[in-house]
């Protein structure tokens, strides 16, 4: 096995997703399978390649320091499952 | 006399200047026809008639008016995930399901801007995340050829609208693919333009520095059409690329003798569907008869494609996903205990199998430790897939290959094998990885009656060779005029 | 075993930006929860980030003040963390190539100035506000301050002292302010401390396991959260217990640091390049610009003073630490070339009255022009220094200059010589049993014709010429 299910759990964790026990198994075995098939990438020689992070070659643009109009406080809301005044509203976060 | 739903943009377009027809009628024959066969293709995910027709009667007054573009009234599909201000854009997905954006994307405002008549959002694989357009929460499409097919994906409500004649034509996007598969299955025309050459601000990220928005159409011709109203630099857009858009209806006549067009064998070499082979060596014929010369080459990296594809695309929808978690939109689930349970909840019964395959794999390679095996080496992977297609436009104007390894699946066949559904995508994928435009075009039918496609691919930012070159095969073909037997 | 403190800091600041570091929101505070938000910064679907030209300027302007190496080239990396206060759930950041490396700030220590080098100065964004209920399992989130650009500064672990730190943060603040790219304030949190704190046998040079500290949001807690910290490590040390490696929050009202479990689970970030967004150049003509705009920064103001003007450290240190109070000295100084004479009566009087005002000189209605006014009449005898005090009392209420002031008063100090003298004989013929003891060596008793003199010319007899007046007519009846 390339990825132990510890390590499914962990990603499951990192990625915030609950697993039922027979996806954990399920997933396992197909992440499995496709980090095995990604083993041939070892065989490329790239000592001394430049990683390409996208295909754009040119520097990122600058935006002028200006102020443009917000949404509105119900626009910005609108979409919120859950709401209290002009506020998103979530469980009690601990600290 | 054909229907009105069968003709192309352009022909439409004529009519519509000629004030032979206008475009609520159009839009009429266009809604009449989503009646007849929508329930058996399933190409959208929503129809808006009333505010289409809205749109159709503007188009009147501005073509009356004088004040209409070339597109003006022309009825158009565009996938689900392209946002449309003040309406559901869910992007194939239970997790955005009641989704309704306050801002419309750039490409939705430049149609608008047009007058083109919006339809409705196009039927896709969930985050654009497949090959089938059977990830979609809203049930798969079907190829409008063989109900029982799939009509490729992710684009696949955008490619079967297009071809069952539910729309004249329509918009896509293409991360590994999503555009030119599809269009090869349901026999339509459709481009992935240059990485850059279209604004993808409002467009729902799957994997940013692979995402493309592309055309569908019937014919070169509409793509042309459709890529002077979509292409342009936005300065919202950090990796649009600013420089002079051409006018590429202007290269639909120029002539192709003695263009080169070169082979990969890497691509060839892959080749054993009969089907398959039969089209792509009809296609070169036809092109040698027109005074296209082809040569061999090796793009050696070609062969890994995949693999690096399937390590950088996850990396970053891994990313690009996780700001789904209930807090500001979209689905939330019940009866949590806590807010990471909330977030853990939320996101299992939001995404569906694949996403979350591909959330898990993402975010297994950018782990701490995995990194440098993985994103790393896809990403050096990647320069070199880069430089060999470099190398290769040094000899040949554009590669010639086909667009994918079989003709269109059964549904359900690959869904249960993630592996067998990405090879799908071997020749389609590394065309994202370097950011190069590739259009996919009919090139036949395959024995039992379904389309096979190929696929040109040109150098940065030569769209219009590639129009150039697909018109003047069309006049030579009348694969794309062929309608499904519905 | 004795054990040293090695102390590293990350400071956050937030950058005077109008709009935010990438979309066009305004960045002022104050404002209803999440009026000042739009599709990017609330993280909605499909939405791209644009880099704010200003925050880099600005981020520029406060590498090259800590002498920092500008990389022409860097890089916009996302940091993965699920947090309600980040909508995307990643923070835009820097990483593996922040835009500026090295550099370091001065600092003075008891044993003379110091160094602390830094590792590096990057930008990135700032997170939203979480309000918790106290009734209620509930809090709420406002993304109002979502996007609003930050620098975070990281120094070396070089620091071996809270004080060290106080001083440290005391430095890049006044730094951040002079150079008008923040407004330094810890309260609000637009100028924010983490601190990496370890422990190491004295004389060792390897680094203990650290802690990191945060929410100490004022200079008094950053010193008494280290120092806590620091004798926690010392104490389980000592116990043979081992640190763990953790983050850990300082309680303000208790003065204890705790650990914050909570978020421990997930330390795995998983930083890649932000593929919205291109690398970034900085020009080295950008950099040559914004050098040569530079003002002169508080270490080499204080110093100046101290060179050029005479003006000893401690005052020079006080005036300098505010940019507008030592543009105040200066412009006086212009106007009244005795450099401490000004520095006196600012450093006292004038430090008195602004007590009180938290915008400091910004409040003073006393404009350099009128102190200068008020210090030359102190200079040619016209007033005494005593009034002058009471002069100045009326132009801080009124805004008046002295002159006017002095009119209306009456307050012009007796100089005529014919005038003082017939007074001082009047009271020396009122007085002769005092003027005999005097005479016969009562010496002390000077003081009191003195203060005779002043009674009867309401205190506007000039002191000098009184004194040499009553000696030379005591002398004339002895
Ligand atoms: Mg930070
Ligand atoms: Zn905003």
């Amino acid at each position: 096995m390339k990825i132990t299910s510890e390590e499914v759990d962990y990603v499951a964790v990192l990625g915030r997703l609950t697993l039922e026990p027979e996806e954990k198994i399920k997933y396992q075995s197909q992440l499995d399978d496709i980090l095995k098939y990604m083993e041939m990438l070892s065989e490329v020689d790239t000592d001394d390649v430049e990683p390409m992070a996208g295909p754009v070659e040119l520097y990122t643009p600058l935006r002028e320091d200006e102020v443009k109009p917000s949404l509105q406080v119900d626009e910005a809301l609108a979409n919120a499952p859950e709401r209290e005044g002009s506020s998103f509203k979530v469980p009690k976060v601990i600290e | 006399m054909s229907e009105l739903y069968e003709l192309t943009a352009w022909e439409l377009a004529g009519l519509l200047k000629e004030k032979k027809v206008g475009s609520v009628e159009i839009t009429n024959a266009v809604l009449k026809r989503i009646e007849e066969v929508e329930d058996r293709v399933n190409a959208y995910v929503t129809v808006t008639p009333d505010s289409a027709l809205e749109q159709a009667r503007e188009a009147d007054r501005r073509l009356a008016a004088g004040e209409a573009g070339p597109l003006t009234g022309i009825p158009i599909a565009v996938k689900d995930n392209m946002c449309f201000k003040g309406r559901k854009t869910t992007c194939g997905s239970r997790i955005l399901a009641n989704f309704v954006p306050p801002y419309d994307a750039a490409v939705v405002e430049l149609l608008r801007k047009e007058g083109m008549v919006i339809l409705g959002s196009a039927n896709m694989d969930e985050f654009a995340m497949g090959s089938s357009t059977e990830t979609s929460h809203w049930g798969p499409t079907h190829n409008p050829w063989n109900l029982e097919a799939t009509p490729g994906g992710s684009s696949g409500g955008s490619a079967a609208a297009v071809a069952a004649c539910e729309a004249i034509v329509a918009l896509g996007s293409d991360t590994g693919g999503s555009i030119r598969l599809p269009a090869s299955y349901c026999g339509v025309t459709g481009m992935k333009p240059t990485y850059g050459a279209v604004s993808r601000y409002g467009l729902v990220a799957y994997a940013s520095s692979l995402d493309q928005i592309g055309p569908f159409g019937r014919d070169a011709k509409d793509l042309a059409l459709l890529l002077n109203v979509i292409c342009g630099h936005d300065p919202r857009d950090s990796t649009s690329v600013p420089r002079e858009v051409p006018d590429f209806t202007t290269f639909l006549d120029k002539p192709v003798k003695g263009m080169t067009l070169g082979m990969p064998k890497e691509f060839f070499s892959k080749l054993d569907n009969p089907d398959v082979e039969r089209c792509i060596g009809e296609a070169k014929s036809v092109m040698e008869s027109m005074g296209i010369s082809f040569v061999e080459l090796s793009l050696p990296h070609l062969d890994y494609g995949i693999a690096a594809y399937y390590i950088i695309a996850p990396s970053e929808a891994s990313s690009n996903l996780a700001r789904y978690d209930g807090v500001k939109y979209g689905h939330r689930a019940e009866g949590f205990t806590s807010m990471i349970d909330m977030y853990c909840k939320t996101r299992a019964e939001g995404f569906g199998p694949e996403v979350k395959r591909r959330i898990m794999l993402g975010t297994y390679a950018l782990s701490s430790g995995y990194y440098d095996a993985y994103y790393l080496k896809a990403a050096k992977v990647r320069s070199l897939i880069t430089q060999d297609f470099r190398k290769a436009f040094e000899t040949c104007d554009a590669v010639f290959c086909p667009t994918s390894p079989t003709p269109p699946f059964k549904i359900g066949e690959k869904i249960d094998d993630p592996i067998q559904m990405y090879l799908t995508d071997v020749f389609t994928i590394p065309v994202n990885m370097a950011g190069l435009p590739g259009i996919a075009l009919p090139g036949g039918l395959s024995a039992d009656g379904l389309p096979v496609g190929f696929q040109l691919i040109a150098p940065h930012f030569e769209e219009a060779r590639l129009v150039q070159l697909a018109a003047a095969f069309q006049r030579e073909t009348d694969h794309h005029l062929k309608r499904p037997p519905l | 075993m004795e054990y040293e403190p090695v102390i590293g800091l990350e400071v956050h600041a937030q950058l005077l930006t109008d709009s935010k570091a990438f979309c066009s929101c305004t960045t002022r505070f104050g404002a209803e929860p999440n009026a000042n938000t739009c599709p990017i910064c609330l993280g909605m679907p499909g939405v791209l980030p644009v880099l704010n030209r200003k925050a880099l300027e600005f981020t520029v302007r406060m590498a090259l003040a800590c002498n920092c190496t500008i990389n022409e080239m860097s890089r916009f990396a996302r940091k993965n963390y699920y947090y309600p206060d980040l909508p995307k759930n990643y923070q835009i950041s820097q990483y593996e190539l922040p835009v500026a490396t090295g550099g370091w700030v001065e600092i003075e220590t008891s044993d003379g100035p110091k160094r602390i080098a830094l590792t590096r100065i990057h930008m990135e964004e700032d997170a939203g506000k979480l309000i918790h209920d106290d009734q209620r399992p509930v809090s709420y989130v406002d993304l109002n301050r979502t996007g609003v650009p930050l620098i975070e500064i990281v120094s070396e672990p070089e620091i071996t002292s809270p004080e060290e730190a106080a001083a440290y943060l005391r430095a890049l603040r006044s730094m951040l302010v002079y150079l008008r790219i923040c407004d330094g304030n810890m309260e609000e949190g637009s100028f924010r401390c983490d601190a990496n704190v370890s422990l190491r046998p004295k004389g060792s040079t390897g680094l203990g396991v650290k802690t990191e500290l945060k929410n100490m949001n004022s200079f008094r807690f950053v010193q008494k959260g280290l120092q806590y910290e620091i004798d926690r490590q010392n104490t389980a040390l000592e116990n043979g217990e081992r640190i763990v490696q953790e983050t850990r929050l300082f309680n303000s009202s208790t003065g204890v640091t705790a650990s914050m479990r909570s978020k421990e689970q997930a330390h795995d970030y998983r930083y890649f390049p932000d593929p919205d967004l291109l690398p970034l150049r900085v020009a080295p003509e950008l950099v040559e610009q914004i050098r040569g705009e530079l003002p002169e920064l508080p270490a080499e103001k204080r110093e100046r003073f101290v060179r050029d003007l005479g003006i000893p450290g401690y005052d020079a240190g006080v005036l300098t630490a505010d940019r507008d109070l030592a543009a105040y000295f200066e412009g006086t100084v212009e106007l009244f070339p005795n450099p401490k004479a000004v520095s006196n009566w600012i450093m006292t009087e004038m430090m008195r009255k602004l007590k009180g005002e938290e915008n400091g000189i910004a409040e003073c209605p006393v404009s350099p022009q009128q102190l200068a006014d008020l210090l030359k009449l102190i200079d040619d005898g016209t007033i005494s220094g005593k009034m002058a005090k009471t002069v100045f009392e009326e132009m801080f209420a009124t805004g008046q200059g002295p002159d006017v002031i002095i009119k209306e008063k009456g307050l012009v100090q007796v100089s005529d010589a014919g005038e003082l003298l017939s007074i001082v004989n009047e009271i020396l013929d009122k007085n002769p049993g005092e003027v005999s003891k005097y005479l016969g060596g009562k010496t002390q008793l000077m003081g009191f014709f003195v203060g005779q003199i002043m009674k009867a010319t309401k205190g506007k007899a000039n002191p000098a010429m009184v004194n040499q007046l009553l000696a030379e007519e005591l002398k004339k009846r002895g």
